[in-house]
């Protein structure tokens, strides 16, 4: 009951509390990137989700059995890299090769995230926090669908912003950058909610 | 400390060596064989991606002509030099492309057209000819907001004097303009065509001469000049049948409201 209980606790903050995109700032890119539509901000939140739990499934053990065995655990990030890079690329062609329809959707976006530093982090943060494997694995989802949910409210608020009549200066990126922020501090509300939740 | 290099070196250079092994079996047992032939046609056609051929741009095209079979003939920017290359690729005998290009059946020009309203709604033609059919008296009329203009891949449309104008000589016929305009007075004509009538109006000759001045009014005298029968009146319009047209140009010089336009040889 208490490992259910402390998996559904990890779920909710790093859905909510620790928000990759809007409480830790990684993946900036892809979020302001893809998020003008709602259907590509979808397509590329479900395939992040895909590779942060494809990743911490290969790093975990990596890490592990590997990295820490020989007492090499700097080279974390380096390594890391190499591997979240070769795996987006081989999951890419084995969706080609035998699910056509699913790499025609989410083609576009493996190779974008590729060198996602928002999958890179949450495999290292898995590390330092020092999760179990199943942990880890729930970590990875939470965070996945914290990024989800960031892509898909915020293209929400493009649309409105696309429509708004800026100041010019403010035009494109700033206003874009501008409304980011206000949407990460409306996460701030979140705090203390996951600690909170089986009080 | 040398152990620790190697070491580092090793693994790294491990986790990269099997990375890499992985890919490149996978590349090889799990390639997706694409038809070299559509790389080869795809070079050949123009790129100008305008869909002329009903597929979604010359990638699509190209794809259709292998897995499909697709007539070889569809582009019609790239015209008979395209339709030869490709059917040189496929093995297939090419089939014969007409050059066209767009025509817009109206001239009429502010001084020429009347208006029935002064019109300050957005600037559209698609959005003005929903008001009453537009501003002009004229229901057939060139509305001259150039929504042919806006999708015209080339820009060889010009709005002057409220009357949009195709430039032949930059059109590569792909029939977008003729489709955007909400008057449905665009049309592709046969390059080598001498003649043309610039009205589209189908009420009688009176009611004509009250909205333009320039259109045509029916008076049948192109019908009785013509030699071949080419040309014809219908619906109180002319009609020029490309098939008859011997291009003499004599309905031009007849036409008293000066509404077929003559080419030239």
């Amino acid at each position: 009951m208490e490992t259910v209980k402390n998996l559904i606790f990890i779920l909710m903050s790093s859905v909510l509390v620790n928000n990759y995109v809007l409480s830790r700032f990684l993946g900036i890119c892809p979020f302001l990137g893809v998020s003008k539509k709602l259907p590509q901000a979808a397509g590329m939140g479900v395939s992040v989700i895909f590779v942060m739990f494809l990743a911490t499934l290969a790093t975990y053990p990596l890490q592990h059995f590997v990295l820490a065995r020989f007492g090499l655990e700097y080279l974390q990030t380096i390594v890391f890299i190499l591997v979240i890079a070769a795996l987006v690329q081989f999951v890419e062609m084995l969706l080609k090769k035998y699910i056509p329809s699913l790499h025609k959707n989410l083609g576009v976006y493996l190779p974008l995230i590729t060198t996602n530093c928002a999958v890179l982090g949450v495999t290292i943060n898995n590390i330092t926090d020092g999760y179990t494997f199943p942990e880890a694995v729930v970590s990875s989802l939470g965070c996945g669908l914290g990024f989800l949910l960031a892509m898909v409210l915020f293209s929400g608020v493009r649309e409105r912003i696309e429509n708004c009549d800026a100041p010019e200066c403010f035009k494109g990126l700033p206003v874009t950058l501008v409304a980011a922020s206000i949407v990460s501090l409306a996460f701030f509300g979140f705090t203390g909610l996951a600690e909170n939740l089986f009080a | 400390m040398l152990e620790n290099i190697i070491a580092a070196v090793g693994v790294t250079a491990g986790v990269g060596f099997v990375c890499g092994i992985l890919l490149s079996l996978a590349s090889r047992f799990m390639a997706v064989k694409e038809d070299r032939r559509v790389g080869s046609i795809r070079e050949c056609l123009p790129g100008a991606n305008c869909g002329a051929c009903g597929y979604t741009g010359c990638d699509g095209y190209a794809k259709a002509l292998v897995e499909e079979g697709a007539k070889t003939n569809l582009c019609v920017p790239g015209a008979s030099f395209v339709a030869e290359k490709v059917a040189a690729i496929l093995g297939v005998e090419a089939e014969a492309v007409q050059n066209l290009t767009a025509f817009v059946h109206c001239n009429g020009t502010a001084d020429a057209a009347a208006e029935k309203a002064v019109y300050e709604g957005v600037k559209s033609c698609k959005a003005a000819s929903l008001l009453f059919g537009g501003q002009k008296a004229c229901v057939y009329a060139c509305l001259g907001f150039g929504d042919c203009a806006s999708v015209c891949p080339t820009r060889a449309i010009n709005v002057a004097n409220g009357v949009a104008k195709v430039s032949p000589a930059l059109c590569i016929g792909c029939g977008l303009c003729e489709k955007a305009c909400p008057k449905h007075i665009i049309s592709l004509i046969p390059r080598e065509s001498r003649v043309a009538v610039v009205c589209s109006n189908r009420e009688n000759g009176a009611t004509v001469r009250k909205e333009c001045t320039k259109g045509c009014i029916a008076c049948r005298k192109c019908e009785k000049i013509c030699p071949t029968n080419a040309i014809t009146v219908q619906n109180n319009l002319s009609h020029v049948d490309r098939e008859k047209c011997v291009r003499c140009g004599k309905c031009a010089e007849v036409c008293p409201v000066r509404c077929i336009a003559d080419f030239g040889e």
